[in-house]
C-alpha cells in the first residue's frame, strides 16, 4: 500500500516537475508556500513605493539622467538573460542590479529589478508570479541594498573607485542568492536538523554556483561604470550622490 | 590611453575564462539550472510537496525559450548601445564646439 502511494506521488511529481525543469535561478513558480509568497511580497511594497518616488524625483530634477536610468535597467536586462556555466556543474545568471544601485540608490533599482523579474516570469516561465515577492526581495531589494552599502563603505575607507564598484556589484550579486537560499530554507526546513541543514543545502546549490558569476558581474560592472564616467560626467555630477564628493574626489 | 585598452581587454578575458573553464573542469556535469537542483533538494526534504501554481505561459521548447532569452539580451544591449552612442556623439559635439 505504502509503496503504491509512494509511486503515485513519484509519478505525479515527475509529471508536474518535468515541464519546469528548464533552467532558471530564481525561486520557481508555485515552489513557495502561499504564506511565504505573501510575506515576502508585503515586505517589498515599501521599497517599491520608495523606488517610484525616488525615480520620479530624479527624473524631474534632472531630466538628462533619464538616459542613464534606462541604461542601468538595460544592463540588468542583459545580465539576467545570460546563463553562465559555473564550477558546480550547473548554470546561473548574474543580476546586474549593482550598477543601478550605485548610480541611483537601492530603492530605484527595486523598481527596475521588478520589471526584469516580471518580464521573465510572464514570458520565460523563469521565476514566477507567485514567487515574485520573494524573488524581488532577494534580487531587487537585498542585492541593491548590499551593493549600495558596500560602495559607500569602500568610498568612506578611501578605497579606489574600481574596487568600490567591483565589490559592490559582486557582493550584491552574491547576496541575492544567499537570500534565495534563506527563503527556501525557511520554507523547507529539513525534517532532521531543520533550518540550518536546509540552508546549507540550498547555499551549496545557489550561493556556491554564484561565486564565479559574482566575480564576472563585478568586472563587467566596473567596465560599464568606467565607460559611463568617461562619457557622462555631466549627468553624474547631477546625481546628488556624487556631488557629496565621493566620486569626484576619487578621480 | 593605450594601457587602459589593454586592461579592459584583460578584464574581458577573465570574464570569458570564468565562463568557459567550468566546462573543462567539470567534464561530466550537466550544466542544468541551479533552480532545477533546488527542485530536487526540495522534493528530497519534503517529498509530498506539490507546486500549487504553474506558469501561465511557458515557452513550448528549449528553442523558443532561448529565443526569448536572446530577445531579452538584445533589447537590453540595444538600449545600452543607443545610450553610449548618444553620449559619445554629444561629447564629440561639445569638443568641436569648444575648439
Amino acid at each position: 500500500m505504502k509503496k503504491r502511494t509512494e509511486m503515485i506521488i513519484g509519478i505525479a511529481l515527475m509529471v508536474v516537475l518535468m515541464p519546469t525543469m528548464a533552467s532558471a535561478m530564481h525561486i520557481m513558480e508555485g515552489f513557495l508556500p502561499p504564506v511565504w509568497c505573501i510575506s515576502w511580497g508585503v515586505l517589498c511594497i515599501p521599497f517599491v513605493v520608495l523606488g517610484l518616488v525616488s525615480i520620479n524625483r530624479t527624473a524631474r530634477q534632472n531630466p538628462r539622467v533619464k538616459i542613464l536610468l534606462a541604461m542601468a535597467g538595460a544592463f540588468a536586462f542583459v545580465l539576467s538573460a545570460l546563463k553562465i556555466p559555473s564550477i558546480t556543474g550547473s548554470c546561473s545568471h548574474p543580476t546586474g542590479v549593482g550598477l543601478g544601485a550605485i548610480l541611483f540608490g537601492p530603492a530605484a533599482m527595486t523598481v527596475l529589478g521588478l520589471i526584469v523579474l516580471l518580464f521573465q516570469a510572464l514570458l520565460l516561465a523563469h521565476g514566477g508570479l507567485t514567487t515574485l515577492g520573494a524573488n524581488a526581495f532577494s534580487m531587487a531589494v537585498a542585492g541593491p541594498l548590499v551593493s549600495y552599502a558596500v560602495f559607500v563603505m569602500v568610498k568612506k575607507a578611501k578605497g579606489p573607485r574600481w574596487l568600490a564598484v567591483f565589490l559592490a556589484a559582486s557582493l550584491g550579486n552574491l547576496m541575492t542568492y544567499v537570500i534565495t537560499s534563506f527563503q527556501l530554507a525557511l520554507a523547507f526546513p529539513a525534517e532532521v536538523g531543520g533550518f540550518t541543514v536546509s540552508l546549507e543545502k540550498f547555499m551549496g546549490i545557489f550561493a556556491v554556483t554564484q561565486i564565479p558569476l559574482a566575480i564576472s558581474e563585478g568586472i563587467l560592472t566596473v567596465l560599464i561604470f568606467n565607460a559611463i564616467v568617461s562619457y557622462a560626467k555631466e549627468e553624474l555630477t547631477h546625481l546628488s550622490f556624487f556631488t557629496k564628493g565621493g566620486l569626484n574626489n576619487a578621480q | 590611453m593605450r594601457s587602459k585598452v589593454i586592461i579592459n581587454l584583460l578584464l574581458v578575458a577573465i570574464v570569458v575564462i570564468l565562463a568557459v573553464a567550468p566546462l573543462y573542469i567539470m567534464k561530466d556535469a550537466e550544466f542544468g539550472g541551479a533552480d532545477a537542483e533546488a527542485e530536487k533538494a526540495i522534493t528530497k526534504i519534503k517529498a509530498d510537496y506539490e507546486p500549487w501554481f504553474s506558469p501561465i505561459f511557458e515557452p513550448k521548447s528549449g528553442e523558443v525559450e532561448s529565443l526569448l532569452f536572446a530577445l531579452q539580451a538584445a533589447i537590453g544591449a540595444g538600449i545600452i548601445g543607443y545610450g553610449f552612442g548618444y553620449l559619445r556623439g554629444r561629447r564629440r559635439k561639445q569638443d568641436e564646439g569648444a575648439a
